[in-house]
């Protein structure tokens, strides 16, 4: 797919990708998706012990041979001998897939297994809408996510996570135990299963996006990835014409408004740069017409989506320039946004939103009323709108953010609002 | 926590409002109502039109409603959850219908479905 392949404009941000590495990654969610399509998405564990495999054989033979021509070729002829031989000895191979088989199975006859790309895309598609399985909870599908459509290792999930690999490998389980029992038979997806998932795939894409935009975790290489993952994805739901619906549109809309600061939104040291401090000229321009583009297919519908309100908040941030119209729009944006859906964070940017339309005083008492003395941004939102009218007030709200915040990012970034403000 | 109906009342719904002074009454209730729900405390509500509207007399005869006799009408209403009554009167105070004179805001609770009320 010529001139769609977005994973690309992410490598500038990333540290120089390694090969092998990103090759395994992309190749694992392959041989994962492909093998399940084949053999049934009760294989799903089989399927990436076969993945796995195959890779450590690479590592074994790749240093001394040298890298093959076509690596990704070579890892799917691979893949499939190791699936074949395994799947031959073993019970699962003579209960399930040695009928479909016909009878006359010989070491001759070695089943073909598809990898073109059209049957690649096509079983990650049916994979995406496998783990949104409902009774899988919503953090299993996530990871579930991670692991088979991203190819993402534990460790990698665990970080983006902010939590450890027992957490991660719990939900990983949990997750498959479901998608076993279920027992999906997707050999085509049908216009009525795609309309009962699609809200949860946009869900899981969604969640995965935001874990890599507004994770506080300092892998940079996995942020970006996240964010350059859930696009991929969300661009394939694009493509193909049964799930290229309104809604489709508007969460990747918001993905390339919001993908377009993530070049400015770091310091070198890692440190957040808040939006109004953003070097504008490292925003990408080709990402926000992008979504721009994607917005006005979301317009289409007649649903309005938190996808749709987001995205149109997300709009009015590509532009820089501070007026009230633009303010007043987001605010509007974010009490319908509060309406459909409650979220703390969505609650103090709507304050941030009404201190640029009302000023910082009405802000303050706005703030005040919204319950969320938990929380380390009410805290710094409230030390910010009281800069100007009580530089006392300022310091002791961000030294209470300081102390409720739990990674260092965070950290860093309230200290330096500290050393900022005058004494 | 319980659930109460802010019940808006216009004195006179035949009132025509100007443009610029209908975008800013809608602005202001945007905005009123988004202060609720940033407080988690919004669950649903809607203004109601007087355009197709009928009163269903006892006799079952039907009249133009929702002013016939009376000019006293409901505008609209918002189902919120509040910490008491209390806290539900301080945000019908905030309800923009309030700035017409003679309107009002009632504020019912909802009884609870287990029957205590």
């Amino acid at each position: 797919m010529p001139g769609h392949d977005l994973s690309g404009q992410f490598f500038l941000i990333m540290k120089p990708p390694e090969l092998i590495p990103h090759l395994f990654r992309t190749e694992f969610q392959k041989i994962t998706a492909v093998l399940c399509n084949r053999f049934g998405f009760d294989i799903i564990e089989f399927a990436e012990d076969i993945a796995s495999e195959t890779f450590l054989a690479a590592q074994e033979s790749w240093p001394y041979k040298g890298l093959p021509e076509n690596p990704a070729a070579w890892l799917h002829t691979v893949a499939r001998h190791k699936a074949l031989n395994h799947l031959r000895r073993s019970k699962l191979f003579r209960d399930k897939v040695s009928p479909t088989l016909a009878a006359g199975f010989t070491e001759a006859v070695v089943p073909d297994i598809d990898w073109s790309p059209g049957n690649i895309r096509d079983s990650q598609l049916r994979m995406m809408f496998a783990i949104c399985e409902p009774s899988i909870p919503a953090d299993a599908q996530v990871a579930l996510a991670l692991r088979i459509l991203c190819g993402f290792g534990i460790e990698e999930i665990a970080a983006a996570f902010l939590t450890n690999k027992e957490t991660i490998n719990k939900r990983l389980s949990r997750g498959k135990g479901k998608l076993r029992q279920a027992n999906l038979q997707f050999d085509v997806l049908t216009i009525v299963e795609i309309n009962q998932r699609i809200e949860p795939v946009l869900t899981v894409l969604y969640l995965i996006f935001n874990e890599g935009y507004q994770s506080e975790s300092n892998d940079e290489v996995v942020r970006s990835s996240l964010c350059a993952e859930a696009m991929r994805l969300c661009y394939q739901l694009v493509e193909l014409e049964a799930t290229n619906l309104p809604i489709v549109h508007a969460l990747y809309s918001l993905m390339c408004f919001q993908a377009s600061r993530l070049g400015a939104r770091r310091s070198r040291e890692g440190e957040i740069i808040l939006y109004r401090d953003q070097d504008t000229s490292l925003w990408d321009r080709q990402l926000i017409s992008k979504g721009g583009y994607h917005l006005n297919l979301a317009a289409q519908g007649k649903h309005l989506s938190t996808y749709h309100l987001e995205a149109g908040i997300a709009f009015w941030h590509t532009i820089k320039e501070d007026s009230l119209n633009k303010w007043e729009n987001i605010l509007h944006l974010f009490n319908q946004l509060l309406q459909i859906r409650y979220s703390p964070v969505a609650a103090l940017n709507r304050s941030y939103a009404l201190s640029k339309v009302k000023g910082n005083q009405v802000a303050i008492l706005e703030t005040e009323k919204l319950g969320l003395k938990d929380n380390q941004y009410y805290h710094a939102l409230l030390g910010e709108l009281y800069k100007e009218i009580d530089p006392v007030k300022s310091r002791s709200y961000f030294e209470t953010a300081l102390e409720l915040a739990k990674t260092s990012t965070a950290k860093d970034t309230f200290r330096s609002h500290i050393e900022r403000l005058n004494p | 926590m319980d659930e109460f109906l802010l019940i808006m009342r216009h004195e006179d719904g035949t009132k025509i409002a100007s443009p610029e002074q209908m975008e800013t009454w809608m602005k202001q209730t945007m905005d009123w109502i988004g202060s609720i729900a940033a407080q988690n405390k919004f669950v649903g509500g809607t203004g109601l039109p007087f355009s197709e509207a009928r009163v269903v007399q006892s006799d079952k005869l039907v009249t133009d409603g929702p002013f016939g006799d009376i000019k006293e009408t409901i505008g609209g209403f918002m189902h919120v959850k509040a910490e008491s009554l209390d806290e539900a009167v301080a945000f019908a105070k905030g309800c923009p219908v309030l700035q017409g004179e003679g309107n009002t805001v009632e504020v019912r609770k909802i009884s609870k479905k287990d029957g205590t009320h």
